[in-house]
C-alpha cells in the first residue's frame, strides 16, 4: 500500500487515482458541520480565519474525548457531502487534501480539478482503528464546538481509499 | 404490584449504554464476515469490510467506541403494568443514566439545539419511548443511533393500490438514494402500516429485531427477503465503493393502518449496529 506524507506536495497528489489504497502520516486539521460555517462566517465578514487552510488536509470529523493515557478518543469519519457547499470556498484557499466518507456534489468535484488537490475515503465505522492512530491533538480553533472543534492532528499510518483525484477520476462514478 | 427503584433504572441505563458503545451485535459482526468473505480479494469492499472487523477487534482490545458517533441515545422501555416506579421519574433515571455512562466512557456527546446548534453536552435527552405490556418486570433498550444513516431515512405515505410492490419499492428507492452517504452495508428497519407517527416509531423498533431473524408473517418475510435482493442488485458495496454487499439485512415490523393509507418508514441503520437489552 502507498505510504504519503503530509503535508500534500503537489507531485504527489499528481500520483495519485481513484481506487488505490493509501496509508496518511502526518498532521492533519477537523473540520465538520459548525465548523465549516464558522470559516464561512469569517471570509463573508473579510476577516483572517484563525488558522491557514493553505496546503493543508481536512478531516471530516468529530472525535470522543479522549481516554486517559490516549492523544485520542474513538475518531472515524462523517458524511462528507454535508460540507459539499462550503468545500469549494475552502479549496479556493488553497486547500489541498480532504479525508471524510461519501460521494461529493458536482461543484466539488470540479473544484477538486480545478485547484488540483484529492479526496480520500477513509472507512466510515472504523472509529477505533482511526483514534488509536491518532498520536497527538491539540484544538486550534472554536473549543466552544466540543468535538465539532477544529483540532490538529498527529497521524501515523491512516487507511484510506483515493475517492477523487485531481484529474477528476471517482470511485464513486461507476 | 411490584416497586422498582428509579436508581436500579438508572443503572440498568448506565451499563447498557457503556457496553452497546463499545461493541457491535454479535449477529452483525457475523454478517459483516460473510460479506468480507463474499466480495472479490483485493477489491476496495473487501479492503473497507476487512477494516472494519480490524476496528471491532480494535475497539474491544483499547476499550474504545467501535464508532466514534456513540449516537442518539434511543431507550425502549417496555413497562409491565403491575409495575409502580419509585423515586425519581422515569425520564429523569433515563437521562441520569446516559449522561454518567457518555460521560465515564468518553464517549462523544452528540446532541445539540437544532437552531443554535449548541451542544446539551452530555448527550441527553434520550429517545425515550415507552410502551405498557403485561407483566411485572421493565425491559430496557439500548439503541446507540448514529446520523449519518438517520439522515438517510425517509417515510412514505402509499396508497392502498401501491400494495406489496410499492412497499418494496420505497425501501429499495431508500437505500438507493442514500447512496455512499449512510456507511454502507446498511441495516433497513421498516415500519409498515400504523400512522404516520406509529410507523415512523415502528422503523426503529425493527432496528432493535436480531439481524438473520425472519418476521414471523410469511407474505412480512417474502417483504424483506425480496427487498434485501434488489438493494443487493444495486452494487452500491460497502461503503460505496461497489460490490455485492449494500444491505446486511431488512427487519420489517406491522402495525393494522387506515382504510385510506399504507405508511411505510423506512429507518436506515449503518452496519455498526450496536445494540443491548436488560430485563429488570
Amino acid at each position: 500500500m502507498k505510504r504519503i506524507e503530509l503535508p500534500l506536495k503537489e507531485e504527489v497528489i499528481r500520483g495519485l487515482s481513484a481506487g488505490e489504497s493509501v496509508l496518511l502520516s502526518g498532521e492533519i486539521l477537523t473540520g465538520r458541520d459548525c465548523a465549516h460555517r464558522r470559516i464561512c462566517e469569517f471570509l463573508d465578514r473579510g476577516e483572517a480565519l484563525p488558522f491557514s487552510l493553505a496546503g493543508e488536509t481536512i478531516y471530516y470529523a468529530g472525535p470522543c474525548p479522549a481516554p486517559a493515557g490516549k492523544a485520542c478518543g474513538s475518531c472515524g469519519p462523517t458524511t462528507s457531502a454535508r460540507m459539499d457547499s462550503f468545500t469549494p470556498r475552502l479549496l479556493e484557499l488553497g486547500l489541498k487534501g480532504m479525508i471524510g466518507k461519501g460521494e461529493r456534489s458536482e461543484a466539488v468535484c470540479e473544484s477538486i480539478v480545478k485547484n488540483g488537490s484529492v479526496y480520500f475515503a477513509a472507512i466510515g465505522g472504523a472509529g477505533a482503528l482511526y483514534g488509536n492512530a491518532i498520536q497527538k491533538s491539540e484544538i486550534v480553533a472554536f473549543p466552544d464546538l466540543l468535538s465539532e472543534a477544529v483540532y490538529r492532528f498527529l497521524v501515523k499510518d491512516f487507511p484510506c481509499i483515493v475517492a477523487i483525484d485531481s484529474r477528476g477520476g471517482n470511485i464513486y462514478k461507476r | 404490584m411490584r416497586i422498582i427503584a428509579s436508581g436500579l433504572i438508572e443503572e440498568t441505563i448506565y451499563g447498557l449504554a457503556g457496553r452497546a458503545c463499545l461493541r457491535l451485535t454479535a449477529p452483525c459482526e457475523g454478517a459483516l464476515r460473510e460479506a468480507e468473505a463474499r466480495e472479490e480479494p483485493g477489491s476496495a469492499a473487501r479492503f473497507s469490510l476487512s477494516t472494519l472487523l480490524d476496528n471491532a477487534e480494535t475497539a474491544a482490545r483499547e476499550r474504545m467506541a467501535v464508532c466514534q458517533d456513540t449516537g442518539y441515545a434511543v431507550v425502549l422501555a417496555e413497562i409491565g403494568q403491575d409495575v409502580h416506579i419509585e423515586g425519581a421519574p422515569l425520564t429523569d433515571a433515563v437521562n441520569a443514566g446516559v449522561r454518567r455512562a457518555y460521560a465515564d466512557h468518553c464517549f462523544r456527546k452528540s446532541v445539540c439545539d437544532p437552531i443554535t446548534r449548541v451542544n446539551t453536552a452530555d448527550n441527553t435527552p434520550a429517545s425515550l419511548h415507552t410502551e405498557i405490556v403485561p407483566g411485572d418486570k421493565i425491559k430496557l433498550t439500548f439503541l446507540p443511533k448514529g446520523f449519518g444513516s438517520e439522515n438517510m431515512s425517509r417515510l412514505y405515505m402509499l396508497t392502498p393500490a401501491q400494495g406489496v410492490s410499492g412497499i418494496v419499492d420505497s425501501i429499495v428507492e431508500t437505500v438507493r438514494l442514500a447512496g455512499s452517504k449512510p456507511c454502507p452495508p446498511v441495516i433497513c428497519g421498516v415500519g409498515i402500516g400504523g400512522t404516520f407517527d406509529t410507523c415512523a416509531f415502528l422503523a426503529k423498533k425493527a432496528l432493535t429485531r436480531p439481524l438473520g431473524t425472519r418476521h414471523p408473517r410469511a407474505d412480512i418475510a417474502a417483504i424483506e427477503r425480496e427487498a434485501l435482493e434488489r438493494i443487493n442488485a444495486l452494487g452500491i458495496g460497502p461503503q460505496g465503493f461497489g460490490g455485492k454487499t449494500t444491505a446486511l439485512g431488512v427487519l420489517c415490523e406491522v402495525l393494522p393502518t387506515h382504510i385510506a393509507g399504507l405508511p411505510v418508514a423506512v429507518n436506515i441503520q449503518c452496519h455498526c449496529m450496536r445494540c443491548e437489552s436488560a430485563e429488570i
